[in-house]
């Protein structure tokens, strides 16, 4: 450090300040969904809440866990994310598996095939009307089957796959050992931090993603969160009452959408530190060359 | 044919394997890719793709000359220009920020902050930019310290494009750094060691080592990203617009969905989808070509 210049330091000064000013400008937001779900009515009316609460109050979230909406739009996001990793993973183990074989007849062709589908897409009606023909609109499986395997996810592990060396296969052969073995008993074990971050990428994609059930599900009882709260905060129609039988607010509106924001994100922030050093390690994977 | 007999009896299990994964991408990738057929049809559902009548270009002809259509165009390519011209180098810049704040608790919290609303849905993301720049959001609160008067700056066309722009810059660039930060560890360290005793400052350490070091990394995410310079996310700009700002913020994505799937328009917005997705390919493909000939290394 005692080599640093004058103007150096002052750089470096400012560098820090401004990163801490970035983290704020993300943090600021954060804490203000936090503390109006936890303020008073009044408070938030005379604009008092900033980054703690006001009026300290759980009614928000009392008629947030009173609603069977909230319940059902939960499960369904729940088990959309569970089922749909398990299809996404499945899939796309078997298949990264059989294509970084390199004995494999026909693989370059089927990878050509996958690539493609990067670069090119049939756009939102034809595989809309694809679904209608499967008669998988308004059905759960509109939300898991067309995003069954995502084309990147895949070559990110076929690619991690190479890199595990060969003499591990030819040995495991050696010893009598099938494919179904090597997959299973060599192969996953040995990708374990790819595996974590593939399974996180596609239960972030599956937990977050709205759009598909708003374009393919119509039916109240089959939406899954992220719909249902987009149905508070943008079309500000919950459903549920906030007025006492006088017709005075009980709790604000803009406390029950920040408390259904909360809520929503809770599993991700519980989530969040165990994971991070899995997804940081395998966005490096990203850069394997293939 | 005998081989391909041959091939699969060696590897039978392999191609078991690959079997569901295969159905997968015929049935939902490469089916739709035939469907685009209807966009030279007056499809149908009752008629189906055999049973309706062949119409050629009208339906291209009839949203080129469309005003609706030309407006939606234009907000996808600005909107798409400003989040590259605007967006793209944001990550970058923050990556050299991360790298050069060396106390490790400190880079850690702040990369945890950055990271974290990569994770948000737009649902969530975009509720809280609601939420921040309502009447009383704390925008117009802080506006109203300095005595300027409330805006309503989701309704307003002078101020959605620039909204769109930066809160999609907040919420991604932390997570797009973590690329570039990798990158960055992989320059060799030798460099930087000689650049110091030839007596380089830390500005010209980032500009003569860093930067050459992860010039392919940055050509290959921009070719990625011209390539979906016509896909913007469809997710934010739903979540945010309304009527009232549908003159600049209605993007090709949100008009196929509301002519295609609410009007039920198949045919039209078939042809407004199949012209954005040739649009990619033919752009993917040449900013691979121009990557190449600057002898940057393409992605293929």
């Amino acid at each position: 450090m005692s080599r640093c210049t004058w103007s150096e330091r002052l750089g470096i000064s400012f560098n820090y300040a401004a990163l801490t000013l970035l983290g704020m400008v993300t943090l600021f937001p954060l804490l203000h969904v936090v503390a109006q779900s936890l303020s008073s009515q009044d408070a938030i009316i005379s604009n008092r809440v900033s980054v703690y609460p006001v009026g300290f109050q759980l009614e928000a979230y009392k008629k947030l866990l009173q609603d069977d909406a909230f319940y059902r739009a939960s499960g369904i996001a729940i088990a959309r994310t569970v089922v749909g990793v398990l299809v996404n993973m499945t899939l796309t183990c078997l298949m990264a598996y059989s294509l970084s074989r390199r004995t494999l007849k026909g693989r370059s062709l089927v990878m050509n095939l996958i690539i493609f589908t990067m670069l090119f897409n049939g756009g939102m009606i034809p595989t809309f009307l694809v679904l209608k023909e499967l008669r998988l609109i308004n059905t759960f499986w509109s939300l898991i089957l067309p995003q069954a395997v995502s084309a990147f996810n895949l070559v990110l592990l076929k690619n991690f796959f190479h890199s595990i060396p060969d003499s591990i296969e030819e040995s495991a052969c050696i010893d009598g050992a099938g494919h179904g073995t090597i997959l299973f008993r060599l192969f996953l074990p040995l990708s374990l931090p790819a595996i974590a971050t593939l399974t996180l990428f596609y239960a972030v994609m599956h937990w977050n993603a709205y759009f598909d059930a708003v374009m393919y599900i119509n039916d109240s009882k089959l939406i899954p969160l992220q719909v249902y709260l987009r149905n508070i905060i943008a079309l500000d129609d919950s459903g549920i009452e906030l007025t006492d039988n006088l017709g005075l607010f009980l709790v604000s509106p803009e406390s029950l959408k920040a408390a259904t924001i909360v809520a929503s994100v809770l599993p991700m922030l519980v989530l969040y530190p165990f994971l991070q050093r899995y997804f940081v390690k395998g966005v490096m994977l990203g850069a394997v060359k293939g | 044919m005998r081989e391909a007999v041959r091939a699969i009896r060696a590897d039978w299990l392999l191609y078991l394997f690959l079997l569901p994964g295969l159905v997968y991408f015929l049935l939902f990738k490469y089916l739709p890719m035939y469907g685009v057929i209807i966009a030279f049809q007056d499809f149908s559902p009752f008629l189906g793709i055999s049973g309706s009548e062949f119409v050629g270009w009208k339906h291209f002809i009839r949203f080129f000359t469309d005003d609706e259509f030309i407006t939606v165009f234009r907000n996808t390519l600005l909107i798409s220009l400003y989040k590259l011209l605007f967006g793209f180098p944001v990550p970058v810049v923050l990556a050299l920020m991360l790298n050069e704040a060396r106390i490790r608790w400190f880079k850690r919290t702040a990369q945890t902050l950055f990271y974290i609303p990569h994770f948000f849905s737009w649902v969530v993301f975009g509720g809280i930019v609601i939420q921040a720049l309502s009447a009383d959001g704390m925008v117009n609160s802080l506006l109203a310290l300095f005595g300027i008067e409330p805006v309503m700056f989701l309704g307003s066309k002078a101020y959605f494009r620039s909204i769109l722009v930066i809160s999609d810059i907040v919420k991604e660039s932390g997570w797009a750094s973590i690329i570039y930060l990798a990158a960055i560890a992989g320059v060799d360290p030798s460099l930087y060691e000689a650049a110091r005793i030839d007596g380089a400052g830390k500005l010209r350490e980032i500009w003569h080592i860093t930067l050459p070091g992860i010039r392919s990394t940055i050509v290959i995410l921009l070719i990625l990203r011209l390539g979906s310079v016509l896909e913007l996310g469809v997710q934010q700009v739903f979540m945010l617009y309304n009527p009232l700002v549908y003159e600049v913020g209605d993007i090709i994505d949100t008009y196929v969905y509301r002519v295609g799937l609410t009007q039920q328009k198949y045919s039209f917005a078939a042809a407004v989808g199949l012209f954005q997705s040739t649009v990619g390919l033919i752009l993917i493909y040449l900013s691979n070509q121009v990557a190449k000939r600057l002898g940057g290394g393409g992605l293929w």
